[in-house]
């Protein structure tokens, strides 16, 4: 599988603050979603906005679908890339919903006449076309972060970039989000990064990386990570809901095999052992 | 405060209405400039029919006008008050010390009573029928021929929208703050006025470090999304200048004349 973006021995550090990668690499597979997870200050925020060329590098190389960033390449990388940020609140630009969504389309001076239609079948994709006479302040922060994504949408991207976009919402916002993205990827074949704290998010993934202090920690498929969870309370971070109860029934003498299992087949095994007994 | 700024646009699809921005603010300014050529009852009355035939194909109910002139009422009986007070001249039927009434202050007062109440009425109309929004586009292409002079035209613009757009947002947070601070019994209402300007203290501090948060996460974003400058841009919104606006400038402009010709030289 292509890698599209390869991140190659990076060093990094704010002015006057200790190193916070050393020497990193990660590729990201193309057509892939990728999570990211770590506890707060291990750097997966900066890792994104160091893809997106947003802040600099001291040393090393990312590429991005066979461009180097850096000044020259900057704008079609950014081409590339949608992110959609942590608080729905600071990245509405525009005064209406479709102002917003044309606000990336207007920085790429679209002609006016193609604008309306990328803003009304962006709009329409994220179920938000309805709305699009409303200013933000009448919108829930769900709703705030599917007009991002159809802001991201309207520019067609390659790569998408969740960075927390889940964490200031609801439990029913944040898998609304998720399904949403999910659909999004299907249909126009993306790649995925979720930056989260949110370990279920991270569940949904095809690949999960667990950064700790600037380094890998983990890399694997999600079922084989969370079914480790005193590694990942080693490093301070808590299991899934479903992880933590097999473990518990496990302490109780019930052998769940130490896999991972999601929700629904977490609700199938039990059934099956209730039938057994 | 917050019905202020944005509670004033009643949504509406009338001749006023379907005007372009940039042509009622235009309109607006001219019409007040006529009004200090005003000086006599015809060229007054040729204005207020003006703009009542304005108010009137506004089809903005007249409640919402004097809404618009309460906060200011005290100003306008004020300056009558000094008008009509202090003006000399013409037969005197009441004085005492420095104060005297005569039939002159009385007519001026008159006037400039009716001064204020055509100029608050004009823009009572121009922000009741045109959203802010559209009132920054109006801006921006009224001021475009300063970009000859390398005023930045279209940053301002963009500015004005930003800053219109995350005024309800700040006002939310002002009203959390608020809360947060008399659960922890700081008192806002009452005692000296000193004492309430340091009650304001521990209210704008939150509110300030919150805005230059969201200024710092806002350019992020913006950056994210390709924003460059605020030159190289297309725009989505566009107000194109319509035969209703070349109709109703014709009919300002005739009025502006007349008020030339009616007036005492």
């Amino acid at each position: 599988m292509k890698d599209i973006i390869q991140i190659k021995n990076i060093t990094f550090n704010y002015p006057d603050q200790p190193l916070l990668f050393d020497q990193l690499s990660i590729d990201v597979h193309e057509g892939e979603w990728t999570a990211l997870i770590g506890q707060n200050g291990s750097g997966k925020s900066t890792l994104a906005r160091l893809i997106d060329g947003l802040i600099v590098l001291k040393s090393g190389q990312i590429v991005v679908d066979g461009l180097i960033v850096n000044d020259d390449n900057i704008f079609d990388i950014r081409n590339k890339i949608g992110i959609v940020f942590q608080n729905p609140e600071d990245q509405f630009v525009g005064a209406t919903v479709e102002d917003d969504v044309a606000f990336g389309l207007e920085n790429r001076q679209m002609p006016r006449e193609e604008m309306h239609k990328v803003v009304e079948s962006s709009l329409k994709e994220v179920g938000m076309w309805e709305f699009r006479d409303r200013i933000p302040a009448n919108l829930s922060g769900g709703q705030k972060q599917r007009v991002a994504i159809a802001g991201i949408v309207a520019l067609s991207p390659k790569i998408i970039i969740l960075d927390e976009a889940t964490s200031m919402l609801d439990p029913r916002g944040r898998q609304e989000i998720l399904d949403l993205v999910t659909k999004i990827k299907q249909e126009n074949n993306l790649t995925v990064i979720s930056i989260t704290h949110d370990i279920d998010e991270a569940a949904t993934a095809d690949r999960v990386i667990v950064v700790n202090k600037g380094t890998i920690v983990e890399e694997d498929k999600p079922d084989n990570i969370f079914g480790d969870i005193r590694k990942l309370e080693s490093i301070g971070l808590s299991a899934p809901f479903t992880s933590q109860l097999i473990m518990a029934l496990e302490k109780r003498g019930i052998d769940s095999s130490s896999q991972y299992l999601n929700d629904k087949r977490l609700i199938a095994w039990i059934k099956q052992l209730v039938s057994n007994k | 405060m917050s019905n202020f700024l944005f509670g004033r646009y009643l949504p509406g699809n009338s001749w006023v209405h379907r005007m372009s921005p940039q042509s009622k603010l235009m309109l607006c300014f001219f019409f007040v400039i006529v009004i200090f050529f005003a000086n006599n009852v015809w060229t007054y009355a040729t204005l207020s029919l003006l703009l009542i035939v304005v108010v009137l194909m506004s089809g903005v109910s007249i409640g919402y006008f004097l809404k618009g002139i309460r906060p200011l009422i005290w100003l306008i009986i004020f300056t009558v008050l000094l008008q009509i007070l202090f003006s000399s001249g013409g037969h005197v039927y009441w004085h005492f010390g420095p104060f005297s009434v005569s039939d002159l202050s009385l007519i001026n007062g008159g006037f400039i009573f009716v001064r204020f109440l055509l100029i608050i009425m004009i823009s009572t109309v121009l922000t009741l029928t045109t959203t802010p929004l559209a009132i920054a586009d109006g801006v921006q292409t009224v001021l475009k021929p300063l970009k000859k002079f390398h005023f930045p035209v279209d940053t301002l613009a963009l500015m004005l929208s930003i800053a219109l757009r995350f005024v309800p947002t700040l006002m939310d947070e002002m009203e959390t703050i608020l809360n947060a601070q008399r659960s922890r019994g700081v008192d806002f209402g009452s005692g000296s006025l000193r004492h309430r300007i340091q009650a304001a203290v521990p209210l704008l501090v939150p509110l300030f470090t919150g805005a230059i948060n969201h200024a710092e996460n806002l350019s992020t974003a913006m950056e994210a999304r390709g924003f460059t400058d605020s030159e190289h841009r297309s725009k989505y919104r566009v107000y194109k200048w319509q035969t209703k606006d070349t109709i109703s400038w014709g009919v300002f402009l005739l009025v502006g004349i007349l008020v030339l010709f009616l007036r005492n030289n």
